[in-house]
């Protein structure tokens, strides 16, 4: 024991130092940006501009609250949550029932189904959204939550779509079939059967677009001027802004984003243990 | 009352036809069992019973009534699963009760089933837990415990012990065939397992490439193939099969032996007998020996005869070595005659066995 753990060529030993060293960088390569953020964020204007810079945050809210009172702010982060909780809703309620007959249901084509989904993403956004801020003022949907939530639900369905058909690939078809046996149909064999084994996979994808629409920037910029998202607000009025500020407004733009994901961080690990089989 | 009559079922998956022109009843009660190599068909035909799958044409009657037409759940059929499907989601006693809240029993009557179905499947200290928490044989009484509780007209299983080690599948074996027979419940079980086919089936219906080739009770398939195929498939080891040739007088010559056999056109025929239905004698068909195997009760002996492979199981005391030429005599009444142009058995017209 204590001579095989003392051994210089140990390579369990070896491995363990690798393992320690990747995980010290990879968490310093999160969280060292992020931290600065905080500090810088939470200290005063002055401590920001000023050099060298603190590294413990002051807790001075002058910036934050500076920000909170800017003319439009409020009802930007309002219009970003709308777009990204109605983008949530609408990509589970298309993206669910797709991934479902894809998973369960043989019929032709169903192949270049799967690869027209993944190819939805081939496209740079900057081609898709001039011709349909076009559309969009044609048919009035520009400038409004919906419109811009429809965009976002497109960049998100796909994801939706194949992370929901591994969720019920993984769930046997012998479950559903039991189900029928002892007096279900269809429909009530999902709702009893199917439905709670893949709730929090379904949770796990909602909270996926609901993050893809909360961090996309673009389109909300091209689609939106008055209704703006607080990505667009932001990337519109940092530019010449203050340091303090920029800092603020990037605080604002994570920390949803990260409260979000930390709470539902469970099903995230769970969806991509099964995405990615 | 549940009798299950299958009628001209037949299933093609695209261009492969998985079953052809199936006809089956299976009468009130009955334990009936599905016997056939994979890939012959068998989980089709259960599926088809259960409505799972749709068949390509014919009619599945239960209780004289048409159900071809009918989902699942309305044809008052209970299925156990090869892989038990088990709802991961939900407790033991869930899972008992799940078929019962769906067909809205009260809730005490529901209680009383769930205990009662759970203790005759030996499964009461289970009932808080989650498939997760169980062993494979738990699992296996836990689905044979969902199904049983619906009291079904007709229980119908895929294999059910297919995944147990060995010893328990002996037991539950033994335990599913008292429970079953105690239900009073008609019963459709799936195996390759001839053993298990054997000991469990009022009747089997032996299953080859989409066909059913025998039907009948499990001493009659074993004493009376009605084909050359059953007879290779059942028995371990299986029959003997050596090539008979007529002779001028209407009697057939086997391994240079006179037999009496049946009176037909056929000039060769395959005379069949079972390893155990031969004994050492005088004189009788000149078999070289090539292995020996000593199982205790007897020895499992391989010869040669004329160049096919011959097995005999002879008492344990007999002096055999490998290498010598012994002379094996069958048992008269126990030899069998297939008609090697179509397989089938060839009767004697004297008595008809
Ligand atoms: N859904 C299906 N699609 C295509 N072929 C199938 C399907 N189900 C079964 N088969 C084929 O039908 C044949 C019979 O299958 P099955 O009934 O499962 O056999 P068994 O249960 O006797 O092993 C097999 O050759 C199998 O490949
Ligand atoms: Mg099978």
């Amino acid at each position: 024991m204590t001579m095989a753990s003392s051994a210089p060529q140990d390579p369990r030993r070896t491995g363990r130092y690798v393992y320690a060293t990747a995980v010290f960088l990879l968490c310093a390569w999160v969280l060292g940006p992020l931290y600065l953020l905080f500090v810088n964020t939470l200290s005063s204007p002055e401590a920001v501009n000023s050099f060298p810079k603190a590294y413990v945050p002051e807790f001075n809210f002058e910036s934050i609250e500076f920000f909170m009172e800017f003319a439009g702010m409020t009802s930007a982060l309002w219009n970003s949550i709308k777009v990204a909780t109605l983008t949530m809703i609408m990509s589970i309620l298309v993206g669910a029932p797709a991934g479902y007959a894809l998973s369960r249901f043989e019929f032709k084509g169903k192949e270049t189904f799967r690869i027209l989904i993944l190819l939805t993403r081939a496209f740079p956004l900057p081609l898709l959204a001039l011709p349909l801020a076009v559309l969009f003022i044609r048919t009035g949907l520009d400038d409004t939550i919906f419109g811009l939530a429809l965009v976002h639900t497109t960049l998100a369905v796909p994801f939706a779509v194949l992370i929901t058909f591994s969720l019920f690939s993984g769930i046997p078809m012998e479950l559903e079939e039991a189900a029928w046996t002892l007096g279900c149909n269809r429909l009530t064999a999902f709702i009893k059967v199917v439905l709670p084994l893949i709730l929090p996979g379904i949770t796990a994808s909602a909270i996926f677009a609901f993050v893809i629409s909360w961090n996309e920037v673009f389109a909300a910029a091209v689609l939106t001027i008055e209704n703006r998202t607080l990505t667009a607000f932001l990337l519109q009025n940092l530019d010449t802004s203050a340091l303090h500020l920029k800092f603020a407004g990037g605080f604002i733009l994570v920390v949803p984003a990260l409260i979000f994901i930390f709470a539902v961080r469970k099903y995230l690990f769970a969806m991509w243990g099964i995405a990615n089989r | 009352m549940a009798e299950i009559k299958i009628k001209n079922v037949a299933k093609n998956f695209a261009s492969y036809q998985a079953l052809n022109d199936i006809n089956l009843t299976v009468s009130d009660q009955e334990f009936m069992v599905l016997l056939g190599a994979s890939g012959c068909g068998k989980t089709t035909l259960l599926r088809i019973i259960a409505g799972l799958e749709t068949a390509t044409q014919g009619e599945v009657w239960i209780n004289d009534r048409r159900v071809d037409h009918l989902p699942p759940k309305d044809r008052g059929i209970a299925m156990v699963f090869q892989n038990y499907a088990v709802f991961p989601h939900l407790t033991v006693f869930e899972n008992i009760a799940f078929g019962l809240r769906m067909h809205n029993h009260p809730s005490a009557e529901i209680t009383k089933r769930v205990h009662r179905t759970a203790e005759l499947m030996h499964i009461e200290r289970l009932l808080k837990r989650y498939s997760g928490e169980l062993s494979g044989g738990q699992r296996q009484r836990v689905a044979v415990a969902r199904a049983l509780a619906m009291e079904p007209d007709v229980i119908l299983m895929d294999e059910p012990l297919s995944n147990l080690d060995a010893l328990l599948r002996l037991e539950m074996r033994a335990e599913l065939k008292g429970v079953l027979a105690e239900s009073k419940t008609t019963a459709i079980y799936v195996t390759h397992d001839q053993v298990e086919a054997m000991s469990l089936a009022d009747r089997i219906s032996v299953m080859n490439q989409g066909r059913i080739v025998q039907a009948s009770d499990p001493v009659d398939i074993y004493r009376n193939p009605a084909e050359k195929f059953v007879a290779g498939f059942i028995g371990n080891p299986p029959m003997n099969f050596l090539v008979a040739d007529k002779r001028p007088d209407g009697r057939w010559t086997v391994g240079g032996q006179p037999y009496d056999g049946p009176s037909c056109a056929e000039n060769t025929l395959d005379f069949a007998i079972r390893p155990e239905d031969v004994v050492l004698a005088e004189t009788g068909i000149k078999a070289k020996v090539n292995v020996v195997e000593p199982l205790g009760a007897h020895l499992l002996v391989t010869c040669d005869v004329n160049g096919a492979q011959f097995r005999a199981t002879l008492d344990s005391d007999a002096n055999i070595g490998r290498g010598d030429t012994i002379a094996l005599q069958p048992q008269l009444d126990r030899i069998r005659w297939f008609n090697p142009s179509n397989g089938m058995r060839q009767s004697l017209e004297k008595n008809d066995v």
